[in-house]
């Protein structure tokens, strides 16, 4: 009986790897196979030469040039917008908040994560309603979709602050007090330079959720065809969005060729940023493991 | 944390960073609340002219006078479970052979492709999806057209595992080394380890993995509006092609904003909100409870 048991258990657990891995390596070949013969210049500029393209001199109309300076545009404006609020609050959920106000607050953030991408972009969606009324230029545009995905990487940037601060040694924080610092000081130049290395890789980690969220900004603003937007209050074209219209709609070989190009790109830019991410987060668990040397 | 500074002393600088990073967490609670608070506001002149119960219960047929989002729910509820039903195992299966079975090697191995999966945009398994699982399933069956619940589940399964393989690993790895070998010392072996101490052990890791990944299948759009199929008809079996809540948030976008239709999109944005806070406030819960029972064990 026992021995059954065992070997069933087993048989088991190596058929749920054999699975796992299989379905993902299937998928991952599948995409590799359609994705890389489409990579090239010509995906990203179409036929307008490389220069003219990056300076701006020509509209880059049937390559992906638009889509991904809209997808960067998107990430840096969402970033900088959200990076105060976020570390904002999480320096003072880890530092300043006391127990009840913390457990309020951190709640209230685990809400906001849980939120699906859907809800916030309908919220970004029925704010320009709302605000349309009072200044009818605004419609949905870059503006609002990067305000909407700051709200989504909020709380990524809220928790890997107050953990990066919380999982700092308590030896530091006496230190500075013994040393006749005060909290404020101690915490601009003693946790926070230590705690950088955690805080970055939680922002890269944001990045890559800004980069990859499709529906927040299917209901703010994205289209397919817009060019490199010229403000921010024009409408504007972004990778994810890109590779979702081209599934449904594609009217012939070549653009679901480019379907699939966008797809690679958009998976190596998110890989890129998730392992750079990891690189950060091992270089800080080895020096918190051998802080006492 | 500890205290140490316990009596603060009056400082300018001190008080204006302390009121900055209490200022932009209150804005971050506002927003988080006026999410709900707006979709309400617009939502609201649905519920005058149209029941709550009605809404609830109806099916969506708008040429009729139908602005039901049942059949919605269901669709949801339908790909949510039967995700579910392939990630819990598969994701059980695959932590018990990281943790337990594998060799080290290859042990460090599958828990690096379980990371990086869970970094892969969801809009490609999209993608990927309607061009390789949806003609095979449709093949397979040789019915419909491949966009259905099944499709959808498979690949939200493939989404969701990472994230409970993740958390399911992590609470493995919390069980206190000493019962192990105290066990190993009674001359357990590594079913009676896994049975007796891991899993048991494990409970609370479980069921959070098991919500976590559940509120992630519930908010996901992409995978059910590409692959799903949207059909607005009640389903009837795996092979029929249904709209999440979420899916139908994306597709009635179009239409006119005053129109009955369009406001019904608000009413899925609250019935989602509320169903993820409700999750949150349950994992709230079971943490709140682990810890005290496990205080009270170390006492």
């Amino acid at each position: 009986m026992t021995r059954v048991f065992d070997f069933l258990l087993y048989v088991f657990a190596w058929l749920c790897g054999l699975i796992l891995v299989g379905a993902f390596g299937t998928f991952m070949v599948f995409l590799l196979t359609q994705g890389l013969p489409a990579l090239g210049f010509d995906l990203i500029f179409g036929g307008t030469a490389i220069g003219d393209a990056l300076l701006l001199k020509r509209v880059v109309s049937d390559g992906l040039l638009p889509a991904i300076i809209g997808t960067l545009l998107l990430i840096f404006l969402a970033l900088v917008t959200a990076l105060p609020f976020g570390l904002g609050a999480g320096i003072y959920l880890a530092e300043y908040a006391g127990k009840r106000s913390k457990s309020f607050f951190s709640l209230i953030f685990d809400l906001l994560a849980g939120v699906p991408s859907i809800v916030i972009g309908l919220f970004g969606f029925s704010l320009t309603i709302y605000l349309h009324k009072r200044f009818t230029f605004l419609t949905p545009c870059l503006l609002i979709s990067a305000l909407a995905l700051a709200l989504l990487v909020l709380p990524y940037l809220i928790r890997s602050t107050q953990t990066a601060l919380e999982e700092l040694p308590t030896t530091l924080r006496l230190t500075s007090a013994a040393l006749g610092a005060d909290q404020a000081t101690t915490i601009r130049f003693v946790l926070l330079p230590q705690a950088a290395a955690g805080i970055f890789s939680g922002i890269i980690l944001a990045i890559g959720r800004a980069a990859e969220d499709t529906a927040v900004i299917m209901l703010t603003g994205v289209v397919v065809s817009a060019g490199i937007p010229r403000s921010l209050f024009n409408s504007y074209e972004a990778l994810p969005f890109y590779i979702y219209y081209m599934a449904s709609q594609f009217s012939n070989q070549q653009e679901l060729q480019q379907g699939f190009g966008a797809a690679l790109i958009l998976l190596s830019l998110c890989a890129l940023l998730f392992t750079l991410a990891w690189l950060i987060r091992k270089k800080v668990t080895a020096r918190l493991l051998y802080h006492h040397h | 944390m500890t205290k140490i500074w316990g009596k603060r002393v009056f400082s300018s600088s001190l008080l204006d960073s302390r009121f900055l990073f209490l200022a932009a967490t209150v804005v971050g609670v506002l927003l988080t609340l006026s999410i709900f608070a707006f979709m309400v506001m617009l939502g609201l002149p649905l519920f005058s002219v149209h029941s709550l119960t009605l809404l609830l219960t109806q099916a969506w047929a708008p040429d009729q006078g139908l602005y039901g989002v049942f059949p919605f729910i269901c669709g949801t509820c339908a790909i949510v479970s039967l995700s579910l039903l392939i990630a819990f195992p598969l994701s059980l299966g695959n932590a018990i052979l990281i943790h337990l079975l594998a060799p080290r090697r290859l042990a460090r191995f599958l828990h690096q492709v379980v990371k990086m999966m869970t970094g892969v945009p969801t809009v490609i398994y999209g993608f990927v999806g309607i061009f390789f699982l949806v003609p095979l399933v449709r093949e397979w069956f040789s019915r419909g057209s491949g966009m259905c619940i099944l499709s959808a589940a498979l690949l939200l399964a493939l989404l969701i595992s990472p994230t409970m393989i993740l958390v399911f690993l992590e609470s493995f790895s919390a069980i206190p080394a000493t019962h192990l070998r105290a066990l190993e010392a009674l001359g357990g072996t590594r079913r009676q380890k896994l049975l007796h101490v891991i899993l048991p052990g494990a409970r609370t890791g479980i069921i959070t993995g098991l919500l976590l990944a559940l509120g992630r299948a519930l908010g996901d759009t992409m995978i059910a509006l590409m692959v799903a199929g949207n059909a607005t008809a009640q389903p009837e079996s795996l092979l029929d092609s249904v709209r999440t809540l979420t899916a139908h948030i994306a597709l009635v976008m179009a239409a006119d904003f005053d129109s009955i239709e369009f406001k019904t999109i608000f009413a899925c944005g609250i019935i989602l909100y509320l169903w993820t806070a409700v999750l949150t406030l349950s994992l709230r819960c079971l943490h709140f409870n682990y810890a005290k029972s496990s205080h009270d064990q170390s006492l």
